[in-house]
């Protein structure tokens, strides 16, 4: 898959493997997003989307989201400011923050 | 939808927790006997749950102060002290509390809740930066739902996490403060505090320690993880309570900031809530007294721990990572840990029972918390007793038999 090789490109001329050195692609963050949340997902069935509303359609209490978002904080060495967390909803708008923040690095 | 829909989930949960035929979250006291033990459903009970540390409430001379204080000034003061005045006691017990730190000021609050809540959600303000360990008490998470500053969560007790997140606020104008404890909660460990000081240093920013339950435990003179570690004056704030192992109810906060008492004035939950009672200002001033006159209470708190600590480990439980006055044992869910807690009171041992979302990382333990006057035999039977529950609901491999 296109994503993953761009991933390990990025990893293996990175010294610090945890962050971007550039502005990542939206495609890239959502699929960070997705794999931070497949152990969460309702049934093996359940794919997740940009709509999925992370704590209402996946398995997640407000404490593993909060955990969640610093693993992908780590990632992409943006910080994400508790107080936007609760604003953020679904995936789209997670991903959405990310770049926003990232942009701005 | 009604008020009380949104619980649903919880309500679920907790009705789970109740089939196994006990509340852990109302558990009635009919009679507490001593720092070790009480009356509970009728029977007595080895006590190793209460955050009782020392033992002092009980200690005859703590209890005859606050005697003698309500002969002399009654039960209550009726009102903060922004509105009825500070009694000289609050006055001496600040001053007191500030002189066992070396440090300039000190400020006391009716709770530790309320001192967390209030210093630190005023401390940071708009445009400043708060910075929180993920595995910080509710206290301090309530005070970021307060603050209008932002707020950053950074890995349990990790400094490289709390370097990388100050490294990404880059040269953003604003104050940044970091919080930390001396002792967690849950799981009873410490938090490596000279590196975590290192750090702000490094990046010009304030720390707060709060030594809830670290106080008396830690350090040569009691003053906790701020002590032990060497950094005492290199923390701005250090936060604690009288709650624990001083016995009564209350909160601190000191500095040697120049401008600190401007809180009085600016802390709302110092200021719109009944300040303490006499009885309780006179036996926290007297708890002092002992915790500096007999420091043979820390070695006997250590001592304890090591018993229930290493007595559990030998027999195979999962335990925090290191000894400290609170030891957590981890149990594989929810009901496990339920069920294991209420076996446990029917063979007469009362100790905490902490289940998401309460805990961190979603685990299930059994907090016991360790008292100075807890006897070897106390503690050796418990851990008997836990042996053969750990056994019995499977939690722990069967018993080996010996190679003949």
């Amino acid at each position: 898959m296109v994503l993953s090789i761009a991933h390990n490109v990025i990893v293996e001329n990175d010294d610090a493997p945890l962050s971007y050195r550039r502005q990542p692609t939206r495609g890239e963050v959502i699929s960070e997003i997705c794999t931070q949340l497949d152990a969460f997902r309702s049934d093996d069935a359940q794919v997740i989307r940009g709509a999925t509303v992370i704590s209402k359609d996946l398995n997640i209490d407000s404490l593993a989201v909060m955990d969640m978002i610093m693993e992908l904080e780590d990632r992409f060495d943006v910080s994400i400011p508790m107080n936007a967390v609760a604003e953020i909803h679904t995936v789209d708008e997670l991903a959405d923050t990310i770049l926003k923040l990232t942009a701005r690095r | 939808m009604g008020l009380f829909d949104r619980h649903a989930g919880l309500l679920d949960a907790y009705r789970d927790v109740r089939t196994t035929g006990a509340d852990p979250f109302q558990i009635r006291m009919e009679r507490v006997l001593s720092p070790t033990e009480a009356i509970i459903d009728g029977k007595k009970c080895l006590t190793v749950g209460t955050n009782n540390y020392f033992g002092l409430t009980f200690d005859p001379s703590c209890m005859q102060a606050a005697i003698d204080a309500i002969k002399a000034e009654g039960t209550g003061t009726t009102g903060s002290r922004i509105a009825n005045g500070s009694y000289s006691e609050h006055v001496a017990l600040e001053e007191e509390i500030a002189a066992f730190y070396g440090k300039q000021h000190c400020m006391v609050f009716t709770t530790g809740y309320q001192a967390n809540l209030g210093v630190i959600s005023t401390l940071a303000g708009p445009e400043d930066f708060l910075l929180i360990d993920a595995d910080s008490h509710a206290s301090i998470y309530d005070a970021c739902k307060q603050t209008q500053a932002e707020v950053v969560r950074f890995k349990h007790n990790d400094p490289a996490s709390l370097d990388a997140r100050l490294r990404r606020l880059g040269d953003k104008p604003g104050n940044r403060l970091v919080v930390l404890e001396g002792i967690y909660s849950m799981l009873g460990d410490s938090a490596p505090l000279k590196e975590f000081i290192e750090v702000c240093k490094k990046y010009g920013a304030y720390v707060l320690v709060d030594e809830a339950h670290s106080l008396g435990a830690l350090g040569e003179n009691g003053r906790g993880l701020c002590e032990s570690a060497g950094v005492l004056d290199d923390c701005h704030f250090i936060v604690g309570t009288f709650s624990k192992t001083l016995g009564a109810i209350g909160g601190y906060c000191v500095s040697n900031d120049p401008d600190f008492d401007i809180l009085r004035v600016t802390v709302r939950s110092y200021m719109f809530t009944a300040s303490l009672p006499p009885s309780i200002v006179a036996s926290v001033r007297q708890a002092l007294k002992v915790v500096k006159a007999r420091p043979e209470l820390r070695k006997q708190l250590w001592d304890n721990v090591a018993t229930l600590y290493d007595g559990l480990a030998a027999q195979g439980f999962k335990l925090g990572p290191e000894h400290g006055p609170v030891v957590g044992v981890h149990l594989p869910d929810r009901m496990t840990a339920i069920g294991f807690w209420r076996a446990m009171l029917d063979a007469g041992i009362y100790v905490n029972v902490a289940v998401p979302p309460a805990t961190p990382n979603g685990v299930s333990l059994l907090r016991c918390s360790l008292c100075a006057v807890h006897t070897k035999e106390q503690l050796e039977h418990m851990i008997e007793v836990m042996t053969g529950i750990g056994r019995q609901m499977g939690v722990l491999a069967p018993k080996l038999q010996a190679a003949s």
